[in-house]
């Protein structure tokens, strides 16, 4: 019989674990400084039955989508304006390409002091996070668009709104996509770092959780929030960005 | 061989004194210079030429994707300023949209057409997509099919909206010698069901002879028309037949002789 080929390393990972809380419980290490397994696994616990894990995570989740789609209702549109003209990408599109080398946490000061510790400041620094890398994946996905489909699709009859939308954005598609994961994933860092610096009045969220388990010298929240963390990561390329991917990869013959 | 510039009026399509310019990184460069040709309704029209003669240049200005320096083109007495339904072109490369399938392909420029209904739509697709023989790939997409078959949903889609004029720019010149064969046939057949008018590029000589009713010899630096041969072969034409063999290697004798002439002996 054949062997799933997740098993082993699953094993694997099982043994791991094993060793770790030998490790820890056989004293040669300070359970403050570094918890076993299961006691990680006692907060994980404690956390989900009180609650206070679900609406950090909701907080925190709401805070990323709202910011993300924010970033990318504008990025789509500007990239696309860059990609037609020559002054808009002279002029976004250079600030574009610089904004999008600046780390996106050094927005934290500027949202702060214009808009105080609240959703909006969070909601700022997201969007700030997104915007740049979506407005540069358009200008160039746009750009590289192959001329052949234009002066075909031209050929037929297509001009304006109908070329942009039944030819472009299709054929652009791929590098659109892949420039709404780098946005997710700068979107993603700067939330974090914004609810660790930053209090956060309106809604306390993951990153607030992280850093009251280090004002607490709580390790096992602190590693038990990093783990929530690395998982909405994973689930938002696994259950979106992935099989988008895939499925343009695939319709387009690019993998089988 | 003859050059008849005189019956303007059954022609449908008309080049008179066309030259078009680029600006290059070499500097100016003459595409094509005082091209005068008429393309008469229901022909097959075939330029040919080495390869810097501006035959596609002349296709891209038909199709309207560019813009005469000089001269006019004139398609049923109205300027070709822009390009239109009237003037579907079939690529060198397919040019089919990978995210759409076969069908959806053909029905790309009939969604275009105003004035039908989706069911007519649908239908005028599916009974050009059985025309070129595949009526069983509606669903595939271009990434599934052959380089012949998606030469054959080109095919289709510029045949679909019924255009005024077919322009062909070397549509065979990526395929294998087989699939060649196999579509020259095609295209005659539908050429001959489907009357249309047809302006063929290709470097090919023999593929010229095979299609043409008239065969447009061209020559590089600047483009310019050398010669005209009418092809009076019966049809349908088979690319191996003895006689068209020969008429090809006798145009392509000429085609040697004005590449070697020097340009102020023969003008």
């Amino acid at each position: 019989m054949k062997t799933p080929r997740a098993l082993v390393p699953v094993l694997i990972g099982l043994v791991v674990l094993g060793g770790w809380e030998w490790f820890v419980r056989s004293g040669r290490v300070d359970d403050v400084l570094v918890p076993a397994p299961t006691q990680i696994g006692d907060w994980f616990w404690a956390a989900f039955r009180d609650g206070s894990l679900a609406s950090a995570t909701w907080v925190t989740m709401r805070r990323l989508m709202l910011g993300f789609v924010i970033g990318a209702a504008i990025g789509i549109p500007v990239g696309a304006l860059c990609a037609r003209s020559s002054l808009a990408r002279d002029t976004i599109g250079v600030l574009s390409l610089g904004l999008q080398t600046l780390p996106s946490v050094c927005w934290v000061p500027v949202a702060i002091i214009a808009f105080g510790q609240n959703e909006a400041a969070v909601l700022f620094v997201v969007v700030m996070g997104t915007v740049w890398a979506v407005v540069i994946a358009v200008q160039e996905s746009v750009l590289s668009v192959q001329p052949l489909y234009l002066r075909a699709a031209m050929t037929m009859g297509s001009r304006g709104m109908h070329l942009w939308t039944r030819v472009i954005f299709p054929a652009a598609l791929p590098g659109i996509i892949s420039g709404l994961k780098q946005g997710w994933a700068f979107a993603w860092r700067s939330l974090m770092a914004a609810e660790i610096f930053v209090v956060i009045l309106t809604g306390f969220g993951l990153g607030s959780l992280l850093h009251a388990g280090r004002e607490l010298l709580r390790m096992d929240q602190v590693v038990g929030v990093m783990l929530v963390v690395v998982l909405v990561g994973l689930l938002a390329d696994l259950i979106f960005f992935s099989p988008i991917e895939r499925w343009l990869r695939r319709s387009r013959g690019l993998e089988r | 061989m003859s050059a008849p510039l005189s019956s303007e009026s059954h022609s449908q399509l008309t080049l008179r004194n066309v030259t078009k310019r680029f600006h290059g990184r070499a500097g100016r460069v003459t595409a094509v210079e005082d091209i005068t040709l008429q393309v008469k309704e229901g022909e097959f029209l075939v330029l040919v030429g080495p390869s810097g003669c501006g035959k596609s240049t002349l296709l891209s200005l038909l199709a309207g994707l560019e813009q005469v320096d000089e001269g006019s083109i004139k398609l049923d007495g109205a300027d070709v300023v822009e390009p239109g339904r009237d003037r579907l072109v079939m690529f060198q490369q397919d040019a089919l949209f990978p995210w759409l399938d076969a069908l959806e392909n053909v029905l790309f420029g009939l969604r275009l057409k105003p004035g039908l209904t989706d069911a007519e739509r649908t239908e005028a697709a599916r009974f050009y997509l059985d025309l070129v023989g595949l009526a069983d790939k509606e669903k595939a997409h271009p990434h599934e099919l052959s380089g012949g078959m998606r030469q054959r949903v080109a095919l289709a889609r510029s045949l679909a909206p019924n255009p005024r004029v077919l322009l062909m720019d070397e549509p065979f010149s990526a395929l294998d010698a087989l699939t060649r064969d196999q579509l020259y046939g095609d295209i005659q057949k539908i050429f001959k069901q489907r009357k249309k008018t047809i302006v063929l590029v290709t470097h090919n000589i023999r593929e010229a002879v095979c299609l043409g009713d008239r065969v447009v010899l061209l020559s590089p630096n600047p483009g310019r028309v050398r010669q005209i041969f009418d092809i009076n072969l019966p049809r349908p034409r088979r690319i191996n037949d003895p006689a068209l063999a020969t008429l090809a290697a006798d145009i392509t004798t000429a085609l040697s002789a004005h590449l070697e002439a020097p340009l102020e002996g023969l003008v």
